[in-house]
């Protein structure tokens, strides 16, 4: 259960969020959706406390990511946009290169990595070294790595990017497996049908504001555009530049 | 803590040990570069002073027949008189070209005026510039010289004065420096050696806990692990730390080996560097370790990529010789607050070992004291500046 309450966060001169507030709850799938530079990633990263917000508060299952960013990590797994990997390992030592920083027993750590290498289907390049992956085993390894720890709350920034059409398809489906389950799976993308086959709620931000937060129908009710294209458009333009 | 800090240790470890440039430059470059570097200034300078007594030099000489007692004495003082130019002209374009050192010119009147106790002109043709060839000329003066002064006191005797007459000095130099002495000169370099194989040994683990990372993408999900960011820091920092101890005493095993095996004697060098001085040369230089790595690791952390990172740091390996040479240059002999200069002060206690002489515990102590100090100063300031936003760039 993800809790954001009006955000901002400012670099210099660029106001990259400004008041953005929502709510992903557990066993769906929230889907923050916006063109690029539109503040996705800046929340995300709030959200995964890299970043502090200027104004407002976020919290992950009631740990405040601010004051309490430890807690809040613990029940989070992260995949920022463009994580690497380690070149030199192999994919299984990665994941449990993670797994031992998150703290898991010496003795359930291969355990649990067999489990996680499992769930995403990489058996077959898990031992080999990372260098020279492609960009869908990259991918998959870093989710597998973010999950190790076996997290209540899922982010993932814009996770899609660069996968084939077979890696979006084992993407899916892994999103589905982990709401099934009952955890809260946030995360972002600029690719609007993508996000309606997906999620369960839609946050569609762009110039560092929330425009909607609806389910795809409610999205497509409040803007009066059948088309979901024209319809993410169409609030799009409802924010004002900043 | 500490088992993330051994989980961060173990990777870092793994993960450079299969990277063939951290390995090099650890294993390799470091180690084996300054001792060879140095075996190689030793076998000059052992040749360069072999030069100056033992070695037979050919000295050309014109007009041979005009002084036959000269050239005599001259083959006494290991200087061989060869069959020179035609002439003089001959011999200064010989010298002009480098085909010859030094040629030496007798000239026809040069019996006549001998005979009268005229002052007889002899000619040394040579180009100063050429630092072989000025060793070369330096022997010849030397013997001519030495001739001049014995024929000048059997002239005095012959005429009743006492050559004592024109000695009014008598000077003697003793030379206090020991064979150990002798050598710390030239093993005085052998310190910053150390310095710079121990900095190269964790040069890349320092890029790699923030530039690296950065720009591999894999800084980010790091920080999203629920573990604290000193943790990681401190973890990354002791791995540097070890890679750089494996690095300074792989060196120091590899001078001990060059210098069993470098003919130092010849030299006059008796350096005490015996299995028990290297020992105490490790943990003299240990300290400077962590001061090492947390500069480097500090250096690396305000730079943008892992290019920007190697040549900032490769400033950073200079940086020790700095005070090392100042010392060196001003003749300065160890005192109590050089001991607060990190790579100064292990400097100094490492020629006084060498040159086998008792350290002062006080000194030991200060050195120690102030670099482990200014090592954990600035691990703390690495620490601080790990938990920034901008850390992600």
């Amino acid at each position: 259960m993800i809790r954001v309450e009006g955000i901002h966060k400012s670099f210099g001169k660029v106001r990259a969020v400004r008041g953005v507030s929502f709510e992903a709850p557990d066993g769906k799938i929230t889907g923050l959706l916006g063109p690029n530079g539109a503040g996705k990633s800046t929340t995300l990263r709030v959200l995964y406390t890299v970043l502090r917000p200027d104004e407002g508060r976020a919290s992950v299952d009631g740990a405040d990511v601010v004051t309490q960013s430890l807690e809040a990590r613990r029940r989070i797994g992260a995949l920022p946009h463009g994580a690497g990997l380690y070149p030199h390992l192999t994919a299984r030592e990665n994941i449990a290169y993670y797994a031992r920083l998150c703290g898991l027993d010496a003795g359930s750590i291969d355990e649990r990595v067999d489990s996680i290498i499992g769930l995403l289907e990489i058996g077959d390049f898990a031992d080999r070294r990372t260098k020279g992956f492609s960009q869908g085993q990259r991918t998959k390894v870093a989710i597998a790595r973010s999950l190790v720890h076996d997290p209540q709350n899922i982010l993932l920034d814009e996770p899609s990017n660069g996968l084939d059409v077979m890696a979006t398809r084992s993407l899916r489906d892994l999103i589905l497996k982990l709401r099934d389950a009952g955890r809260c799976v946030l995360f972002s993308s600029h690719v609007m049908q993508e996000v309606a086959a997906l999620c369960d709620d839609i946050c569609i931000i762009a110039n560092g504001k929330v425009a909607i937060d609806d389910s795809a129908d409610g999205i497509r009710e409040q803007t009066g555009c059948d088309d979901l294209e024209d319809a993410f458009v169409a609030a799009i333009q409802m924010v004002e530049p900043a | 803590m500490m088992r993330t800090l051994i989980a961060v240790f173990r990777k870092e470890v793994l993960d450079n040990v299969r990277d063939r440039r951290t390995l090099a430059s650890a294993l390799i470059m470091g180690p084996l570069f300054g001792p060879m570097l140095f075996a190689f200034l030793i076998s000059l300078s052992i040749e360069r002073s072999l030069d100056d007594v033992e070695r037979v030099i050919e000295l050309p000489v014109i007009g041979q027949a005009h002084a036959p007692n000269l050239l005599r004495y001259l083959e006494s003082r290991n200087i061989d008189i060869v069959t020179g130019p035609a002439d003089r002209d001959a011999a200064l374009d010989a010298v002009r070209s480098g085909t010859q050192d030094v040629v030496l010119v007798i000239p026809p009147e040069f019996a006549g005026q001998f005979t009268t106790s005229m002052p007889a002109r002899v000619e040394v043709i040579t180009d100063q510039s050429n630092s072989q060839a000025d060793r070369e000329a330096r022997r010849v003066r030397a013997a001519l010289r030495a001739y001049s002064q014995e024929l000048a006191s059997i002239r005095l005797t012959a005429r009743g004065v006492s050559p004592l007459a024109v000695r009014p000095l008598n000077i003697d130099e003793v030379d206090m420096s020991t064979p150990s002495g002798r050598s710390a000169i030239l093993l005085g370099m052998m310190s910053y050696f150390l310095i710079f194989a121990l900095l190269m040994g964790g040069m890349y683990l320092a890029i790699d806990t923030t530039a690296g990372e950065r720009e591999r993408g894999s800084l980010e999900p790091l920080l999203a692990l629920p573990v604290t960011r000193n943790q990681l820091l401190l973890g990354k920092i002791a791995a540097t730390c070890v890679f750089m101890a494996l690095s300074l005493s792989l060196s120091l095993v590899s001078f001990f080996f060059a210098l069993k095996f470098m003919p130092l004697d010849e030299l006059g060098m008796t350096p005490n560097f015996g299995p028990l001085t290297v020992g105490a040369a490790f943990l003299v230089l240990a300290p400077f370790i962590l001061l090492g790595a947390a500069v480097m690791t500090l250096v690396a952390s305000f730079t943008k990529s892992y290019r920007e990172a190697q040549t900032w740091l490769s400033v950073v390996l200079l940086a020790p010789t700095l005070p090392i040479l100042i010392v060196s240059i001003l003749m300065l002999r160890p005192r109590f607050e050089f001991m607060f200069v990190p790579s100064l002060s292990q400097h100094l206690l490492l020629v006084d070992m060498v040159k086998n002489e008792p350290l002062d515990p006080l000194h030991v102590a200060i050195s120690v004291g102030s670099t482990l100090l200014f090592g954990g100063l600035l691990t703390w300031v690495c620490a601080r500046l790990y938990q920034r936003e901008g850390l992600l760039g």
